[in-house]
């Protein structure tokens, strides 16, 4: 099976498509839990993006080395024990870097382990493409990710605290909305971000449709 | 006949289970390798984030303390760290530029709203006071429970809280709890917080169950953190 997409050249689209095509949160609903547990504050949401980016990068280049060594019977194991491994490190590494942040991220660090992106990348990329490839796709996965975590988190922490990391925004006369902070305001923020994006997807679609259907009639 | 069993396609060959064992083996063994190397690379790290976060929670809870010592509390006595005959309760005494003694940062905890809440509060026996507190661990509600860290009028209740000991020192003269908001009457009374009842409860309760059974056993020896100073 590797073999016949290992060959399968690198285009813009490899690295584009994980952050608008096939983005992770508002394309694929990809995991949900993280995105909605750890976004109450922007600096949150980008270490949270980064960890995930650090341990999607590292699991699938060594899962792209090794696709022709990992018999298909234990490919799943293998590739559970290597993601785990690199969410292992990048636990410490945050822990070693910043206490604060540690503390703030909590067990959702551990959790990156269950994030059905990474094992779904290994299992539709990693397995089946070169390092290039994957280092590129799994790049613009992370980034994706990333930013998607960044657009929940910076709109919950400015209208739950009137802060943007951390600065005061609004002013002393604004009275935070508290529930932007809490998990209902997490479901709420990512419904409007989802309906923005299929509304986009869905304007760029019609446009794609009318300038095909005059290209027809011109041609005619 | 030859030609359907032709027509099927063939299955792949098992892989064997010495390769599978093997394959999972190896994978296994570069974990075991990568995570003990990492645990080793970052714990002097992870030592000193916890040391300076420690340090500058036990300064922040006695005001005017400038330098931070370790003692233990042990049935014979308070002893600096490392001089004690035995094992005890670690104290963070706290101790100013010219080496005064300030006071000492005592950990509490207890059962919040969402989970365990530690804290660390500071206890200045020339007052016989809580002199400050902050907030060690919580996961108590964001914009709610968390007010017990953020709100500064809940905070400033533990600037100078009645915490004496009875006339006869078994215990504390009086009950440290938390009234409604606006309610506090008497110096050991704390100010609650509106919306995060239980959180600041919690606060009150830990703090006079941990003074409650600590300051008498540490009462009789404050003479020593003087004494370690002056040696």
């Amino acid at each position: 099976m590797a073999a016949k997409t290992d060959k399968k050249p690198i285009t813009m689209d490899t690295f584009l498509s994980g952050i608008w095509k096939e983005n992770p949160v508002f394309v694929m609903l990809l995991g949900m839990c993280p995105v909605l547990a750890v976004t109450n504050s922007v600096a949150n949401a980008l270490a949270m993006g980064l960890a995930t980016t650090f341990v999607l990068l590292c699991s699938n280049a060594l899962i792209s080395v090794l696709r022709h060594h990992i018999p298909k019977e234990v490919r799943i194991a293998s590739y559970i024990v290597i993601i785990a491994t690199f969410v292992t490190v990048v636990d410490y590494l945050i822990h070693a870097i910043s206490l604060e942040i540690y503390n703030a991220l909590g067990a959702f660090i551990q959790l990156i382990v269950a994030n059905c992106m990474i094992l779904g990348r290994a299992e539709a990329f990693a397995s089946r493409n070169r390092l290039s490839g994957t280092l590129i796709n799994g790049l613009g996965m992370g980034l994706g990710f990333t930013l998607a975590l960044l657009c929940l988190g910076s709109v919950r922490e400015l209208l739950g605290s009137g802060t943007l990391l951390g600065i005061p925004v609004f002013g002393e006369a604004f009275e935070p909305w508290v529930i932007m902070l809490l998990p209902p305001g997490g479901f709420f923020v990512l419904g409007v971000w989802l309906l923005l994006f299929a509304w986009i997807k869905e304007r760029q679609i019609k446009r794609a449709a009318a300038g095909t259907g005059e290209a027809a009639a011109h041609a005619r | 006949m030859s030609t359907t069993a032709s027509a099927e396609p063939q299955r792949p060959a098992p892989t064997s289970s010495i390769k599978l064992i093997g394959t999972l083996g190896l994978i296994a063994l570069f974990s075991g390798l990568m995570v003990v190397s990492v645990v080793e690379f970052t714990r002097p790290y992870i030592a000193e984030n916890h040391r300076i976060a420690l340090e500058r929670a036990v300064l922040e809870v006695i005001p005017g303390a400038w330098e931070r010592r370790e003692f233990v509390l042990t049935d014979e006595g308070v002893f600096p760290a490392g001089e004690a005959p035995g094992p005890g309760r670690t104290i963070h005494a706290g101790f100013d530029a010219e080496g005064t003694f300030k006071g000492v940062a005592l950990e509490a905890s207890g059962r919040g709203y969402a989970d365990i809440i530690r804290i660390l509060y500071g206890y200045d026996p020339a007052c016989e006071c809580v002199v400050g507190m902050t907030v060690l661990e919580s996961r108590e509600t964001p914009g709610l429970g968390d007010k017990i860290e953020t709100d500064p009028a809940f905070v400033a209740n533990f600037e100078r809280l009645d915490a004496r000991l009875a006339a006869d020192g078994s215990g504390l003269a009086n009950r440290i709890r938390t009234v409604a908001p606006g309610a506090a009457e008497h110096p050991w009374e704390i100010d609650g917080i509106t919306g995060a009842t239980i959180s600041a409860e919690a606060i009150g309760s830990m703090i006079h169950r941990s003074a409650d059974g600590l300051l008498p056993e540490l009462a009789p020896h404050w003479a020593a953190f003087e004494q370690d100073i002056q040696d």
